[in-house]
């Protein structure tokens, strides 16, 4: 049945009501949220269906994390209304969490235990039965590829070590929804691979997951829909190929160099429907590139990269290119 | 638009609930790891100063309050090593597991409420310092000063104190900003406390007035329990005494759960 609904998902349509009140799996309307004078969250709406991999996407700042801590009831919105896993947040937010996993951004594995021990513990956080979870830990550490390094300590164990064994960790009482809050970061690529193999075999049993990333790559690879969020609110949804079609020129020329800004002011952007330049960069959009490519290959010295256009254009195109702290 | 009631208020009621359980069980079993180490780490000091003091000046004064001074300051020390205990526990050690490992953000996550956490902390305060209190007791009796089963009483009193100062070390664990900060409470709280409630020598042998400001310090109520227990005889006013512990555990506790949830829940 969740596969079914994976799939219809896949099509997208934030507005097709393909989704019976069962399978959303988590929804938040018009939620607010206050720090002082500043207004973090303003009015975000969205919900996730079940078996679906929802990325929420924004620049630092953009509220990702105050929505998170708003659905798992730690901190008490302003305004709206949150449903998460069936259950009204934060009035019976205990009740909720019982069946959601979370990864949080910063680890916070128990250094004082054993890898095995981790799991134990934090399993016994959810009332879980020794017996159920000492049948289970086995095949979370195989799942986390950490059945060698059962007994081993957590300040033995590298970055992707860690992070796996937190994804574990929020496996521990098997949720319905998994939270995960920018999983990757401080990754080398090989461990992010290993994380993102992990939650696609997760998607592929039915789990569905809320992801918020920076990371263009890691929500183009996983996510089967996506918000975009910037200053706490909805700026787009959608499935990622979707919002790339309705957004953003398909094609993509980049031109690096000292003189590209002249040249984007006298060539590129007659042939291009659309020229930022960032620096050295000029990055000209385009349905049709042949325009610009055969002008860029008249200029000799001129390097150029011509590829299609993907998640970070649109990401950009929405959020803007100034600096976010 | 329905608003959304807030269930988190910072001065809310505290929401107990049996959840606290797990969180203190993971105290005890990060405990039993180093328990050894830990008793010993609790115990040495106060059982140094016991000896030295208790034989140095012990045979210099002989008998205070109708106990040789050996009892007389090692029934002291038994207080003492329970406020100093907890302290620690509610401060450093309440201080990593919040702020440095981000033990406590890993538990809110699942279904345990930082309220639950709070309470858990501080019941641990309170188990730590009776394992101290037990373990110099225990030294106290090996050495033939307690000859009375009454003595045993002196084991939930090491509860009660841990209470009340494992609260007053959370309170600090809530505002402190880095270990340093801790210093405050020693200078400012424990080493008055330590040395005018009684535990060296008799408060009555201070001036009336600073005899009236002892009243008021917890430490000196336990150590009016203590002695008596220790002697074989029910203290005086004991629940007047209790009560006063009480009371210091119960607002330091609710005022530390305050500002911990001021901390930790935006």
């Amino acid at each position: 049945m969740t596969r079914t609904i994976a799939v219809s998902a896949r099509s997208d349509d934030a507005t097709l009501p393909l989704a019976s009140p069962a399978d959303i799996v988590l929804k938040v309307e018009l939620l607010r949220k206050k720090y002082g004078a500043t207004e973090v969250v303003r009015g975000l709406s969205f919900d996730i269906r079940r078996g679906e991999c929802f990325g929420l996407l924004g620049p630092n700042g953009a509220g990702k994390t105050t929505t998170l801590r708003c659905c798992l009831g730690l901190i008490d919105p302003d305004g709206g209304t949150i449903e998460m896993v069936g259950v009204p947040v934060p009035k019976a937010a205990r009740e909720a969490r019982v069946r959601v996993g979370v990864v949080p951004q910063m680890d916070n594995l128990d250094p004082d235990f054993t890898v095995r021990e981790n799991l134990l513990i934090y399993g016994s956080y959810f009332g879980l039965p020794r017996a159920l979870l000492e049948k289970r830990i086995p095949k979370l550490l195989d799942f986390a590829g950490l059945g060698n390094k059962r007994d081993a300590g957590i300040r033995t164990l590298s970055g992707g070590m860690k992070r796996r064994l937190t994804l574990a960790r929020a496996l521990v009482n098997d949720p319905e929804l998994l939270i995960l809050d920018e999983p990757t970061t401080g990754l080398d690529p090989q461990a992010r691979h290993l994380i993102w193999d992990g939650l696609r075999q997760l998607l592929a049993a039915g789990k569905t997951i809320l992801l918020t990333t920076h990371f263009m790559d890691e929500a183009e690879r996983l996510a089967t829909r996506l918000a975009v969020i910037d200053h706490g609110m909805l700026i787009a949804t959608g499935a990622p190929r979707d919002l790339l079609r309705g957004h953003v020129e398909p094609e993509v020329v980049e031109v690096f160099g000292d003189e590209v800004r002249t040249w984007a002011d006298m060539h590129g952007r007659k042939l291009a429907q659309r020229v930022e330049v960032a620096g050295e960069t000029a990055f000209c959009y385009a349905a049709d590139p042949q325009p610009l490519l055969s002008d860029l290959a008249t200029r000799a010295g001129v390097r150029y990269l011509h590829r299609p256009a993907n998640l970070e254009d649109l990401f950009i195109k929405l959020t803007g290119r100034e600096l976010r702290d | 638009m329905r608003a959304i009631q807030a269930t988190t208020k910072i001065w809310a009621v505290p929401a107990l609930s049996a959840r606290f359980v797990p969180v203190w069980r993971r105290n005890l079993l990060v405990w039993k790891k180093l328990a050894i180490a830990s008793i010993l780490g609790n115990i040495a000091d106060p059982l140094l100063y016991m000896l030295a003091l208790g034989y140095g000046i012990g045979s210099l004064v002989g008998e205070v309050g109708g106990m040789s001074y050996v009892a007389f300051i090692g029934t002291g020390m038994v207080c003492q090593s329970a406020m100093f205990t907890a302290s620690f526990e509610g401060m450093y050690s309440a201080f990593s597991r919040m702020h440095m490992q981000r033990t406590w953000d890993g538990i809110i996550n699942a279904p345990v409420s930082l309220d639950d956490v709070v309470l858990a902390e501080w019941l641990w305060t309170g188990t730590k310092a009776v394992m101290s209190t037990a373990a110099i007791l225990a030294v106290i009796m090996i050495l033939g000063y307690g000859h009375t089963w009454l003595a045993i009483w002196i084991l939930p009193l090491g509860f009660v104190v841990g209470l009340t100062f494992g609260a007053a070390g959370l309170v600090m664990n809530a505002l402190a900003p880095n270990y340093d900060f801790f210093t405050y409470f020693f200078t400012l709280v424990l080493t008055p406390m330590l040395l005018f409630s009684g535990v060296y020598f008799p408060v009555e042998q201070m001036p009336a007035w600073l005899a009236t400001i002892a009243g008021f310090l917890p430490l000196k109520h336990a150590i009016d329990i203590a002695r008596p227990l220790m002697l074989g005889r029910v203290p005086d006013a004991i629940l007047l005494h209790v009560a006063v512990l009480l009371a210091y555990a119960a607002v330091a506790y609710y005022v530390a759960l305050a500002l911990t949830r001021r901390r930790l829940l935006k």
